[in-house]
This record gives structure tokens, C-alpha cells and sequence, in this order.
């Protein structure tokens, strides 16, 4: 059978009938499902994966762009990089309809009860890319005021590096925290981190 | 100006005054500060605080060609905007005065209502109190701050502050349907 290839893009996790899976034998005998006569156009696929598929593709940022590197953050959102290919256009400036929180920029320690407030406002399940030195470092703002990397108080997922990163490199780390989405659990994917993190 | 100067010097003995790049500089005992200011402003139509800073000349290189009275000079940079004249007006404040008591300095929010937030930054940074005014609060670091990081002896990267927060609790947000 030839799977559309959007579906393969995807790589969502497909079986047919012919897949290894389904047509393994069991006990010695032929399986139940494959044994079963399937329809045309049926995709078997595990929850997990499918809701993944789901989240990974409808990321909504919270964009917290506090230098430059929101400058490229919204480059990077308008028409010529167009982070709508990647399903992630979708900019919500209330933590409570966000589960992607974008820092862009140096954060100071009287913004971080602010970081640190909107992060908690976000529901579950919630990302967090640290885009560009400053956010992931501190960068050159070695400072009595300035926070040496946000990840002293966030759990961040992705790093970005550069002063500021292209819109180039803000989409790559999208397309490689869409594959760790996928790569997560489905009830509660970040509970574990949280449980880290959180006092 | 001259004659504004000469005027001024009559009535304030201690008056020191030089000039940099054609702009008139009034060096000033703190006692007689606030006097001077209230003449500028009432008398001779200085109407407008352009800045209210100060400089720390701690460890400042003993063969350079400007020699500071003391360790802090507080800079009054003042406008007169109808006969555009300006002027600058500076006061010294030695370190060992401060040692003994939080120094303060008679604050000037009654001349200049501009000098509010600008006093307030002088706290913040140099931690200059300013005796009368209203609302002596840090306005550029987070109240519970300790230090007053632009002293020259204030280390750089500070003393740890930065990673040392009130954290935000979760118990305390607003609960919303998501959560």
C-alpha cells in the first residue's frame, strides 16, 4: 500500500497490514489484526504517538522577547521565514493559551519573578526554548544584575546559540523540539521535569 | 553668565567655579548647596533640571588632570530655557561622612519636581539619601537589593544577588481553568 506522503513526513508512526508489527506471529500463529481484513485507508497507529503528532504541530509560543533576539523571533513569525510551515504561527500573548515559551533575550533578576510567573501561568504539557546566549548564558552581560542563563530557573528544553540566532536557526530547534515532543510520554509528558524543577 | 557668576560668588564665598568646553561649572560646599540651587531656580530663572547624577572617584588616578574634592560629586546639570543658558552645578561628599551615617543631601523635589525619580536613582545606585523627599524607594533594582552597585568598590558581577531570588510560588497564582 502507498502511504501519502504527507503521513510519512510526518513520521508518524503508520502500520499497515503488511507492516512487520501487525503481521508478526504470536504463540506461533498469525495474529489477530493482520489476520483481520482491513479496509482500504485505515492507519493503526498508538495514542501516544498520534497526540504527540497532534502537539508537536500545533505549538503555541508564548513569546517572551525581552532583546534583539525577539527582533529575529518575529522576523522568524513574519512571511519570509513563516513559522506557519511549521504550525507553531500561532502567537499567544496569554500564558493561559501558550504551551511554548520562547525566551529571546536577557533577563534581568527583577524580570525573572515575571519569567518565572508567566511559566507558571502556562498549562501543562509546556516547552521552553532558551534562544540565544544571553537567555541560555547570560552572554556577555556578566553582571551583579543580569541572570547567567535562565535555566537556573526554568526548565529549558532547547538551546539556541548565537548573538542573535538567525531565524534559520530558531526554526531547526522547532523542528528538533517537534522530534522530542514526539519522543514523549502522552498523559503527563513533562511531569517528570516539572517534578524536578518545581520546590 | 559672568555677571550671573560674579553675583553669586558675592553671596556664596566658598564658590569655586571653572569652565569645560565653554560651560560654566559651579563647585559648591554641601552647606550652601541647597541655598544656591533655591537662588538658581527663584532668582535667575533656572527653570528646568536637565540631570541630577553623581560619580564615584574612588581610586582615580592621582596624576590625572582633574583633581576631585572628595569621593562622591553629586552633578546638578541645570537649564534655563527661556535665555538657553546652562549651567552645572557640583558638590562633593566625603566618603568618611558616609561611613558614619547614610549621608543625605537636601533633596531639591520642592525646586525641581523633575529631581523625583532622578533622586531616586542616586539612592539606588550610590546610596545617596536625600533628606525631604517624599518617596525615597529603589526605582531601577528590585526592593529587597541590599547593595548599591554603581560604588566603585561594588564588585562587577556582584555579590550573588542575581541567582539568589524570592521565588515566584505556584501556590499564590491566579487559578485559571487550566490549572
Amino acid at each position: 500500500m502507498n502511504w501519502p506522503d504527507t503521513f510519512s513526513n510526518l513520521k508518524l508512526r503508520v502500520h499497515s497490514r503488511e507492516s512487520s508489527l501487525f503481521s508478526r506471529r504470536v504463540n506461533g500463529r498469525q495474529g489477530l489484526i493482520s489476520s483481520w481484513n482491513w479496509p482500504e485507508n485505515v492507519l493503526v497507529t498508538r495514542l501516544t504517538d498520534l497526540v504527540n503528532w497532534g502537539r508537536k504541530n500545533s505549538l503555541w509560543p508564548m513569546p517572551f522577547a525581552t532583546a534583539c533576539c525577539g527582533i529575529e523571533l518575529m522576523a522568524t513569525g513574519a512571511s519570509r521565514h513563516d513559522m506557519a510551515r511549521f504550525g507553531a504561527e500561532v502567537f499567544r500573548f496569554s500564558p493561559r493559551q501558550s504551551d511554548l515559551m520562547i525566551v529571546a533575550g536577557r533577563v534581568v533578576m527583577k524580570m525573572m519573578p515575571v519569567l518565572e510567573r508567566i511559566w507558571l501561568q502556562m498549562p501543562e504539557p509546556k516547552w521552553c526554548i532558551s534562544m540565544g546566549a544571553c537567555a541560555s548564558s547570560g552572554g556577555v552581560f556578566d553582571t551583579y544584575a543580569v541572570v547567567q542563563g535562565i535555566d537556573r530557573f526554568l526548565p529549558v528544553d532547547l538551546y539556541v546559540p548565537g548573538c542573535p540566532p538567525r531565524p534559520e536557526q530558531l526554526l531547526q530547534s522547532l523542528v528538533d523540539l517537534q522530534e522530542k515532543i514526539q519522543r514523549e510520554g502522552t498523559i503527563d509528558p513533562t511531569r517528570k521535569r516539572r517534578e524536578k524543577w518545581t520546590r | 553668565m559672568d555677571t550671573l557668576i560674579a553675583g553669586l560668588r558675592d553671596r556664596f564665598p566658598s564658590l569655586a567655579t571653572s569652565a569645560f568646553r565653554g560651560q560654566a561649572r559651579l563647585t559648591v560646599e554641601r552647606s550652601s548647596l541647597f541655598a544656591l540651587l533655591t537662588a538658581l531656580q527663584e532668582e535667575h530663572d533656572f527653570d528646568f533640571l536637565v540631570d541630577l547624577t553623581c560619580v564615584d572617584y574612588l581610586d582615580y588616578p592621582a596624576d590625572a588632570a582633574f583633581r576631585p574634592l572628595a569621593r562622591f560629586c553629586l552633578v546638578y546639570l541645570l537649564a534655563d530655557t527661556r535665555a538657553v543658558r546652562r549651567l552645572e552645578v557640583r558638590s562633593y561628599l566625603a566618603e568618611s561622612a558616609l561611613n558614619a551615617r547614610p549621608l543625605s543631601v537636601p533633596s531639591v523635589v520642592g525646586i525641581w519636581r523633575a529631581a523625583d525619580w532622578l533622586e531616586r536613582e542616586v539612592w539606588d545606585l550610590f546610596g545617596i539619601r536625600f533628606d525631604g523627599h517624599p518617596d525615597l524607594r529603589r526605582i531601577v533594582l528590585p526592593e529587597e537589593f541590599e547593595a548599591h552597585p554603581l560604588r566603585k568598590d561594588y564588585p562587577l558581577q556582584g555579590r550573588g544577588e542575581r541567582h539568589h531570588l524570592p521565588r515566584v510560588d505556584a501556590q499564590f497564582l491566579a487559578l485559571g481553568p487550566n490549572r
